[in-house]
C-alpha cells in the first residue's frame, strides 16, 4: 500500500500502479437524474433485471401467463377468419386480474418494503433527492411495470387483429380505449399496492396483505352484487362496485370507454354514476400518493 | 467556475461547519441548546453520551430537519436554504444497519453513487476505487448478507465516500466492532482526511478512541457545547517522554540513578509512575521541553553506562486535557461534566486495555 509504484525493469507493460486516491471532478447530475435513476432501477427491479436469477422467475412467468392467452386468441381468430376479436380489449385485464394481483403482490413489497426493513431509506434522503422524489419514482416505476404487464397482451391482440385484416378503425379505437383503461388500472393498483406494502415492512406480510386487499374486496363486492342482482335490486349493483379496485376500473370503462360490464347481469354504471367511479379512482390514486408521502415523513433519518 | 472554486476553497480553509446558537426543541425534549461551534477542515470528533444531541446535529447539518432557532452553515452553505446542495457535497454514514442483504457491495454502492448524481460510468469507476480504498476486494461481488460486521461497516463507509464529498459525517463508525476492527476503522478514518483530502466529522461516545484519530474534539452534553479544543495543540505543548533503562552491576537500580541524575540537570520529572503497564515502576516520565531534552537523556544514560530500553513520546488522553482545564477554570456544570468525561474516559480505557 505504501509503495506508490512498483516497476519491473524488464517490460514496460508489467507495471503495477497503486494510483492512490483519485478525486472526482466530473459532472454531478443532481436531483432530477437521481430520481430518473431510481425510477429505472425500480422498474427494472420489478422484472428482476439487475437482480438475482431467482427473482427473475416469477415476473417472467406472470408476464408469459398474461401474453400467451392473447396470442392464442389471435391465433384462433386468424385461423377461423373472424371479423372481430372474441374478447374486448377492455375485458382482458378484468379477466386476468388474478395474474395482475399476483404480480403486484410480489413486486410492490420488493420495491418498497426492502428499503424500509433494511433501513436504506435514510441513505437516499442523505443525498440530493427528497421524499417527494423517492415516492414519485417508486410510484411511477410500479405503475409502469403494471402498464407493461397489462398493455403487452393488448398489443399482441391489436397486431393480431391487423394481421387478420379486421376493421382498422374499429380495432384502433378499441385498442386505444383498452390502453387508457389499463393505464388507469396500473396507477390505481400501483398506488394501493405500494401503500399496503409500505405499511407492512416485512416482505411476507406485504405479499399476503396485497393479495388480501385485492381478492377479499373483489370477492365481497361481487358476492354482494350477485345477491343484489338475484333479489332484483339491480339499482344497487353499480353502486356496490365502488368498493373494490377491479370493479372500479370495470365501472369506469363501462361508463366511458365503451366496455360491456362484467358486473352480474351486466348492470354497469351509466354516465352519471360513472363520473362518481372516475372521481373515486382519481381520489384513490391521489390518496395513495399522499399516504406514501406521510409514511416516509417519519423515516427520514 | 474558477471563482466559485477559489471561493469554496477559501471558505473551506476557514471553516467547514459553523453553527450559531443552534437550537432544536421537541415538545418534551431540548435536543440542542444554543450550540455555537466552528469546525475547520480535518478530522473532528463529536463526543457526547447517548442522547446528547449528536444525531440531531447531523440531521440539521444535512438540511433534513429545520432548527428551532439559530443558524448553521456547512461548506459555506446555509442548511435551511441549500440542503440539496449540501447533500450533494457531503457523505453520510448512519449508525444503524442500512444495507440490503441480497445485493453485492458493488451493485449497492453503484446505485448509491447514482443517487448522488454520478453518471453511470463514473459511478462504476468510483465504486471500484472506493471499495478498494476501504479494503474490500474479491468479496465485493458477493451478497452483503454474508459479510462480517467489519466488512459491512466498510461498505457503509464506501457509500458515504463514493461521490468524493468534501465532508463526511460518520455516525458511530466503530459501533459493534472488536478492538482490531476498531483500530482498522479509526486508521481508515484518519486516511480519509490525510490521503483523500476529505474532512470528517465523526461521532462517538468514547472519548478515548477519538484522540488518536482527530485533529479537533467537540464535546457536547445535553445539546450544549461543553468544550471544543484541538488535540494537536495539546500534544505539542505538553509532550511527555517515557524512558526505560536497564540495571547494571555498577548501578543495581538504574531507574533511580537516572532519575537523580536527570533532576540534577534540571529536567522536570513526573512523580507519578505509570501503573498497570508492563515495566511499571521502571519507567520514568519526564517533560520534554524540546529537542534538547532527548539529547540530555541520551547523554546521561550513556554516561551512566545503562542500557536504554526505550524512549518514547506519550500522549495524554483527551480526558486528562479536559479534567485539568476544568480544574483551572471551573464551569457551572462541572460536576455533571466530570461525570460524563469520567465515564467516557473509563470506557475508553476499558477498550484500550482489552
Amino acid at each position: 500500500m505504501t509503495a506508490a509504484e512498483t516497476r519491473r525493469p524488464d517490460g514496460a507493460q508489467t507495471r503495477i500502479h497503486n494510483i492512490g486516491y483519485r478525486s472526482y471532478d466530473g459532472p454531478r447530475l443532481g436531483r432530477a437524474y437521481a430520481r430518473r435513476s431510481l425510477y429505472s432501477q425500480s422498474l427494472r427491479g420489478a422484472y428482476g433485471l439487475g437482480r438475482s436469477a431467482k427473482s427473475k422467475v416469477l415476473p417472467v412467468i406472470l408476464f408469459a401467463v398474461m401474453c400467451v392467452p392473447a396470442a392464442i386468441v389471435v391465433a384462433v381468430a386468424v385461423q377461423t377468419k373472424m371479423t372481430d376479436l372474441p374478447l374486448d380489449y377492455t375485458r382482458y385485464a378484468i379477466t386476468t386480474q388474478a395474474v395482475i394481483g399476483l404480480f403486484l403482490a410480489a413486486q410492490a413489497p420488493q420495491s418498497v418494503s426492502r428499503d424500509l426493513r433494511f433501513r436504506t431509506v435514510p441513505l437516499y434522503f442523505s443525498r440530493p433527492i427528497e421524499r417527494g422524489d423517492y415516492v414519485a419514482a417508486k410510484f411511477a416505476a410500479m405503475a409502469s411495470a403494471l402498464f407493461v404487464l397489462t398493455a403487452s397482451p393488448l398489443i399482441v391482440l391489436y397486431l393480431g387483429s391487423l394481421l387478420a385484416k379486421m376493421d382498422f378503425a374499429d380495432q384502433t379505437k378499441g385498442f386505444a380505449q383498452g390502453l387508457v383503461s389499463v393505464a388507469l388500472l396500473s396507477l390505481l393498483f400501483a398506488g394501493l399496492g405500494l401503500v399496503v406494502a409500505a405499511l407492512t415492512p416485512r416482505r411476507g406480510f406485504g405479499v399476503a396483505a396485497v393479495i388480501a386487499v385485492l381478492t377479499i374486496s373483489y370477492g365481497a363486492v361481487s358476492t354482494v352484487q350477485a345477491i343484489a342482482d338475484v333479489q332484483g335490486s339491480t339499482g344497487a349493483v353499480p353502486w356496490l362496485g365502488l368498493f373494490s379496485p377491479i370493479t372500479l376500473i370495470d365501472g369506469v370503462q363501462t361508463a366511458f370507454l365503451g366496455a360491456t360490464s362484467a358486473f352480474p347481469g351486466g348492470h354497469g354504471p351509466g354516465t352519471g354514476t360513472g363520473a362518481v367511479y372516475l372521481l373515486v379512482v382519481l381520489a384513490l390514486i391521489a390518496g395513495s400518493y399522499a399516504a406514501l408521502m406521510r409514511r416516509y415523513r417519519k423515516v427520514g433519518l | 467556475m474558477t471563482t466559485a472554486v477559489v471561493h469554496a476553497t477559501t471558505v473551506e480553509n476557514v471553516t467547514v461547519i459553523a453553527t450559531e446558537s443552534l437550537s432544536k426543541r421537541f415538545p418534551r425534549v431540548t435536543a440542542l441548546d444554543r450550540l455555537s461551534v466552528d469546525i475547520g477542515p480535518g478530522v473532528t470528533g463529536l463526543v457526547g453520551a447517548n442522547g446528547a444531541g449528536k444525531s440531531t446535529l447531523i440531521k440539521i447539518l444535512l438540511g433534513l430537519s429545520p432548527a428551532t432557532e439559530g443558524r448553521a452553515q456547512v461548506l459555506g452553505l446555509d442548511v435551511a436554504t441549500h440542503g440539496g446542495d449540501i447533500r450533494e457535497r457531503v457523505g453520510y454514514m448512519p449508525e444503524h444497519d442500512c444495507l440490503p442483504p441480497d445485493v453485492s457491495a458493488t451493485e449497492f454502492v453503484v446505485h448509491m453513487a447514482r443517487m448522488s448524481g454520478l453518471p453511470p460510468t463514473a459511478a462504476r469507476e468510483r465504486t471500484a476505487d472506493t471499495l478498494r480504498h476501504v479494503g474490500l476486494y474479491e468479496e465485493r461481488y458477493r451478497p452483503i448478507g454474508g459479510y462480517s460486521t467489519g466488512m459491512k461497516q466498510r461498505v457503509k463507509l464506501a457509500q458515504a465516500l463514493v461521490h468524493d464529498p468534501q465532508l463526511v459525517f460518520l455516525d458511530e463508525p466503530t459501533n459493534g466492532l472488536d478492538p482490531v476492527g476498531r483500530d482498522e476503522m479509526l486508521g481508515l478514518i484518519r486516511r480519509v482526511h490525510t490521503d483523500f483530502g476529505i474532512s470528517v466529522l465523526v461521532t462517538s461516545h468514547l472519548l478515548g478512541e477519538l484522540e488518536r484519530t482527530c485533529d479537533h474534539v467537540v464535546v457536547i452534553d445535553g445539546g450544549a457545547l461543553l468544550r471544543s479544543s484541538s488535540t494537536s495543540d495539546f500534544t505539542q505543548t505538553m509532550a511527555t517522554l517515557a524512558v526505560e533503562v536497564t540495571d547494571t552491576d555498577e548501578h543495581p537500580d538504574g531507574t533511580a540513578v537516572l532519575r537523580a541524575r536527570l533532576q540534577e540537570r534540571g529536567i522536570t520529572l513526573h512523580a507519578r509512575v505509570e501503573d498497570g503497564l508492563p515495566g511499571a515502576g521502571h519507567v520514568l516520565l519526564l517533560e520534554a521541553a524540546g529537542e534538547e531534552t532527548y539529547d540530555v537523556v541520551r547523554d546521561t544514560v550513556a554516561e551512566l553506562g545503562l542500557g536504554l530500553v526505550r524512549m518514547e513520546q506519550r500522549r495524554h488522553h483527551i480526558a486528562e486535557v479536559f479534567r485539568t482545564d476544568e480544574q483551572q477554570q471551573p464551569v457551572p456544570r462541572q460536576a455533571q461534566n466530570q461525570a460524563l468525561l469520567k465515564t467516557a474516559a473509563e470506557r475508553g480505557d476499558g477498550r484500550d486495555g482489552s
